[in-house]
């Protein structure tokens, strides 16, 4: 393969990707509202289309046709900044995530990862060795997308709001980041692929390999550290409707006011897929039936496995209350980082001692 | 083959960072061209609840933030620091093991220090300084 033909096929993977994932974040806006609506006992979006199905189109439209407002004293630079900051690094962190192993169009061989790079003679496809650092700075970037929208709203409340925000996100990335280091411990790789090669096959009795099962209290602490990150319930202090109006987001209108919601929805899909590829085996899942459906399944299983975390976030969402801010705070620096520190220490002297197989 | 040059497996990710920028910019424009126009001075006053709002936005806030903000940048240079050895910690075995004990046991002084401080409280009263 060429230079040309991996750019080529690099540039077709990225549309395919980005199409999918604006298709799938629109459908996460369909799915929450109707599992919402159920757990509510009601029924959701019925009318547009069936079972509602349209919906997403119709709130796109809408979106885009909506009076884009500038209000008076923004910052307007900065302003019209902070949406685009918000949701291009939501997008670019998905670039380094492997959804497969590879497929085989017109004989040339192409890794399913946007970043991925086929090894001639080696069935299993190379990687850029730093991914998950890719993905932790780029998401450490989206933070900035609301620090400024806060700040260039010059409103009380968008200001309070993204203080928060910066606040808690800065806070649990530091639970976040520390999560990690357990699976790095034990994979002994940045590159996603590797990680995700290192938890193939299975101990005794069928048990998968995955990290879950040894990474149980790093998975703990990823899972709370992610969701505040994201600033879901029952993290979302910096959008609390019952005092903040909106958060950071107040005074935004328009396609502005939809970036930070899609990019509030790709960084779900962004940490389910990592939580995925990090404790959950990825793409590995039990193969059968034809060749095609042996090609095909893999990137199902992976699909499957962020569509279970997904529904757990809207689940998680319809069932609990809100913290309050001085609980938040020290639940994210008294509890999940003297956690993630002391599951460091556990699985970095375990690997020490047993490690050398 | 594909170049032998480390630099082209970073394309793509150059490339997808072109094309989130264009598609943020795209939608940012698209949506300023195709929506209306109707500006009047009470609507684009930034939302107070309705009144006229009071000051300006851009003032003074908790010092909280700022500690946070500074204890962030200090942990978050530890825990990146924890990364390189996490991936060769396999290959450096127990001496390895005692080497980051030493560095965690640094840590977790300072983070006992702020801590007992009050600095990660929320709720604490801020200190008289009288």
């Amino acid at each position: 393969m060429d230079t040309q033909t991996f750019l080529i096929a690099a540039i077709i993977k990225i549309a395919l990707v980005a199409f999918l994932l604006l298709t799938g974040v629109a459908y996460t806006t369909w799915l929450e509202r109707k599992i919402i609506g159920r757990i509510q006992n009601r029924w959701g979006p019925t009318r547009v289309g069936p079972f509602g199905l349209l919906q997403p189109l119709a709130d796109g439209i809408k979106f885009i046709l909506k009076e884009d407002m500038v209000p008076d004293n923004v910052h307007k630079g900065l302003y019209i900044l902070a949406p685009m900051l918000a949701l291009s690094m939501a997008l670019i962190s998905i670039a380094v995530i492997p959804f497969g192993e590879t497929i085989t169009v017109n004989g040339t061989q192409t890794a399913l990862q946007i970043t991925g790079v086929p090894q001639p003679g080696q069935p299993h496809p190379g990687d850029i060795n730093i991914g998950l650092l890719i993905i932790l700075g780029v998401t450490s970037i989206g933070v900035y997308g609301i620090a400024l929208a806060g700040w260039s709203s010059n409103s009380k409340y968008a200001l309070l709001g993204s203080l928060r925000a910066s606040a808690q996100m800065i806070s649990y990335e530091l639970a976040l980041g520390l999560s990690l280091v357990g699976v790095l411990i034990l994979a002994g790789s940045f590159s996603l692929r590797a990680i995700v090669d290192s938890q193939a096959g299975a101990w005794f009795w069928h048990i998968p390999r995955w990290y879950i099962f040894p990474q149980l209290i790093a998975f703990f602490v990823y899972l709370m550290a992610a969701y505040a990150e994201t600033n879901r319930i029952p993290f979302d202090l910096p959008e609390a409707e019952t005092e903040l109006v909106a958060g950071y987001h107040t005074e935004y209108s328009a396609m502005k006011f939809a970036m930070f919601f899609m990019a509030e929805y790709l960084n779900m899909i962004t940490v389910s897929c990592i939580a995925t590829l990090l404790f959950f085996g990825g793409w590995h899942g039990p193969l059968f039936g034809p060749p095609l459906l042996q090609s095909l399944l893999p990137v199902f299983w992976f699909a499957a496995k962020i569509f279970v975390f997904m529904f757990v976030y809207i689940w998680i969402r319809g069932t609990l209350p809100r913290f309050r801010y001085d609980q938040l705070m020290a639940f994210g620096w008294k509890f999940l980082l003297p956690l993630a520190i002391a599951n460091i220490i556990v699985t970095s002297f375990i690997v020490a001692v047993w490690g050398h197989s | 083959m594909l170049d032998n040059n480390y630099f082209i497996r970073y394309l793509p990710l150059l490339i997808q960072v072109g094309v989130g920028i264009a598609l943020a910019a795209v939608m940012v424009t698209l949506s300023h061209l195709l929506g209306k126009h109707k500006w009047t001075p009470a609507k684009n006053s930034p939302y107070e609840c309705g009144i006229t709002p009071t000051g300006d936005a851009q003032g003074r806030f908790s010092v909280k933030f700022y500690m946070v903000a500074m204890l962030f940048i200090l942990f978050d240079v530890e825990a990146v620091f924890l990364y390189p050895w996490a991936v060769i910690a396999r290959k450096l075995g127990m001496f390895g093991f005692w080497e980051m004990l030493v560095y965690i046991g640094l840590v977790l002084v300072g983070f006992f220090y702020i801590w007992k401080k009050g600095m990660i409280d929320w709720n604490k009263p801020e200190r008289n300084e009288a």
